[in-house]
């Protein structure tokens, strides 16, 4: 076991996985000489060297499309870009190339790639790298979105998306990139993709959420000090509803926390889907702690717009009242 | 490993290839031009949807190129695709039954006209979004370049074929795309099919510096050259300087392709953006015509056994439409296959169609 922050975690991933498999390279801005804009890739330039570490122009249309071709081709790339909000020049090649091409070719050409993401709020940072647009994503079939929330499942959750044979977007949540450390497995190991954690059991209610948004709601259940179960979806596409159901038709009452703005954000198909599946069992209507309908905004609000303890614990009590 | 390298012929002391070779591009520039003429018909008579783009006129572009290029080396293009996949050797019965939207297509009939893929003849599509290929294209030179050289500890000795149209050259990925490949030494080779019109804007009228493309070369410091598309021979030779001068230097090459798309855009472009006089004008300076004329004025085939060839090739493609038309429709379970590889088991995303519900209710042994 080794005290590692999600930093360090994911950097220890992407060494062992480069180890065990040549495929494996990482293109990016800054990736090489400089190990990234949050020192994700620090050190790997110098053991691997230029070829299997890439560092890029300022093109993110060309990073990834370019490593969607690498990926055709067989290879295994990992592209880093540095912000979510920078996602944007590249949503075509995602979109349109990466999520589709298993489909177009019925499977006989694919995509075995990685998009590292580093994604959300409460960094101090301006709109555009505080964002949570993992929504977008998960609205695309051919996509697989992950988000961890903490070292240990970084690492693991890393391991098999690299290992994976569709095209993964991997959001690593800026906030607790170093906030803590966890004891984390030194040797190689896989968290499935598409299974829930239960971070905390629980009988009075279920509380869903992903990424660090888990440490808000830890920190709600604690001051609350009510008997809550706490789900951390850790894959949003697909997400595991199986585990979400079997706990909310226990408890009876949900409540889905995320940083991204309230409409037709994942919390409104979480939603749905435990009205589907949880009707008669229901005893409130599901609440959602989220951002606003509005524009990230810059760090004098930032506080305000993410979902916190306080907020988280306002709608514990309305629901446990209703 | 010691490698001497061998001379790089100039375009114009490559031979002209044996009267076999010859024939074999004939008879390829034939079978295109007669798979297009079917495929409108077809597309007209409602037997194919999706739309249509087709490649009449340009068949010396991607014949001669094609044909100056090794097997592996790795073709991808946009949506005028038909004429690369058959030069790659698609066989154009599944061509059609992709057209078709049928089981037996390349793609298995989901891809449609935009998207033929021949995984075996390393023709890596068809693709619908302009320029949007080019990053791909610059991936798939990387992916041979670290094959040799992280992979298999050697140098780089493939060159990857990156056709794009003129109208493409004012994506903003296709200067990324050529950006990367510059700075990382990737060999391929843009191969700008220019025939003159972006849809229906003519080159003068939306591409800045149109007269003279390879300027945009100029900003890469990648070399550049403007070639006569028009003769499979003429297109061969210069090819063929190009790629052994790309596998051997691993660079990238910007070629400028001069030739003339015969038909619309696509099958709904009413062609008001230019004049039947200069479309006759072109018309007579067919590439398949000109083929045929070499050959004979060569006496290397006689105007008759060219016109069994031709008769040859009408049954072979007319054979195809039947045998597509007789593909099967894909069954609609296929509507969720291959979205993801199966690894995890059935996805378990937020939806599934009421008849997989069901299906897999009844595989459960669940009569409720």
């Amino acid at each position: 076991m080794a005290n590692l922050t999600l930093v360090q975690a994911i950097n220890l991933a992407l060494i062992q996985e480069m180890e065990r498999d040549d495929r494996v390279m990482i293109m990016g801005e800054d990736v090489g000489l400089n190990g990234g804009v949050f020192r994700v890739t620090e050190g790997l330039h110098k053991r691997f060297g230029e070829k299997r570490v890439v560092d890029t122009p300022l093109a993110e249309s060309g990073i990834i499309g370019t490593s969607v071709g690498l990926a055709m081709a067989g290879l295994r790339p990992i592209a880093e870009i540095q912000f979510e909000g920078f996602l944007g020049p590249a949503y075509d090649q995602i979109c349109t190339h990466a999520a589709r091409m298993r489909t177009r070719t019925r499977g006989a050409l694919t995509v075995p790639l990685v998009i590292r993401v580093p994604v959300g709020g409460g960094i101090h940072a301006p709109e555009l790298h505080s964002d949570s647009p993992e929504a977008i994503y998960t609205h695309n079939p051919g996509l697989k979105v992950v988000m961890p929330s903490s070292p240990r499942d970084a690492k693991g959750l890393l391991i098999s998306a690299i290992r994976d044979p569709d095209p993964v977007i991997f959001f690593e949540p800026k906030r607790i990139y170093r906030a803590f450390r966890e004891e984390v497995p030194e040797d190689e190991y896989t968290v499935p993709i598409g299974k829930a954690r239960v971070v905390r059991e629980g009988s009075e209610l279920t509380m869903v959420s992903w990424g660090a948004s888990v440490i808000q709601c830890m920190n709600a259940i604690e001051t609350s000090g009510r008997d809550i179960e706490l789900i951390d979806l850790r894959t949003i596409s697909p997400f595991d509803m199986e585990t979400v159901s079997e706990s909310v038709r226990r408890t009876g009452r949900a409540i889905v926390v995320h940083e991204a703005p309230l409409s037709c954000g994942l919390g409104s198909e979480i939603a749905s889907r435990i009205m589907e599946e949880c009707f008669l069992q229901l005893e409130a209507p599901v609440q959602r702690v989220t951002g606003f309908d509005t524009i990230m905004p810059y760090y004098k609000l930032e506080l305000e717009y993410l979902p916190d303890a306080e907020r988280i614990g306002q709608a514990i009590d309305e629901i446990v009242a209703y | 490993m010691s490698t001497t390298k061998t001379k790089i012929l100039k375009a114009h002391e490559v031979p002209v290839p044996d009267v076999d070779v010859l024939k074999g591009w004939l008879l390829d520039m034939l079978r295109i031009r007669e798979f297009e003429v079917r495929s409108m018909q077809a597309y007209q008579n409602k037997l194919a949807g999706g739309f249509l783009h087709v490649y009449n006129g340009q068949e010396a572009v991607a014949v001669g190129c094609i044909g100056a290029m090794r097997h592996t080396d790795p073709v991808i293009t946009a949506y005028r695709d038909h004429g690369h996949a058959l030069a790659r050797g698609l066989e154009p019965k599944i061509g059609f039954a992709e057209l078709f939207g049928r089981i037996d297509g390349c793609a298995k009939g989901k891809g449609g006209s935009m998207h033929f893929f021949d995984r075996d003849n390393h023709m890596f599509g068809g693709h619908g979004i302009v320029g949007a290929q080019c990053p791909l294209g610059t991936g798939l030179a990387f992916a041979t370049k670290y094959n040799d050289e992280v992979i298999n500890g050697g140098t780089s000795d493939s060159v990857t074929a990156c056709f794009l149209g003129d109208g493409a050259l004012n994506q903003g990925s296709v200067h990324e795309a050529m950006n990367l490949a510059a700075i990382f030494d990737l060999p391929i080779i843009f191969c700008v099919e220019n025939n003159r019109y972006a849809m229906g804007t003519s080159i003068d009228r939306c591409t800045a510096s149109g007269d003279q493309i390879t300027n945009r070369a100029v900003a890469f410091d990648m070399e550049a050259r403007t070639i006569r598309g028009m003769d499979v021979i003429e297109v061969y030779r210069e090819m063929k300087e190009i790629v052994e001068w790309v596998r051997s230097e691993s660079k990238p090459f910007f070629l400028d392709i001069d030739t003339y798309r015969f038909k619309g855009h696509s099958m709904s472009d009413p062609r008001k953006y230019r004049t039947h006089e200069e479309e006759a004008e072109f018309e007579a300076n067919d590439p398949i015509d000109k083929l045929s004329r070499y050959l004979i004025s060569e006496k290397l085939m006689k105007e008759d056994e060219i016109k069994a060839m031709s008769k040859e090739i009408r049954t072979e493609i007319r054979e195809a439409v039947d045998w597509a038309k007789k593909s099967p429709l894909p069954d609609v379970s296929e509507l969720h296959h291959d979205v993801y590889a199966d690894v995890w088991g059935p996805f378990t995303g937020t939806s599934l169609p009421r008849y997989m519900q069901e299906r897999s209710a009844e595989e459960a042994g669940d009569g409720s």
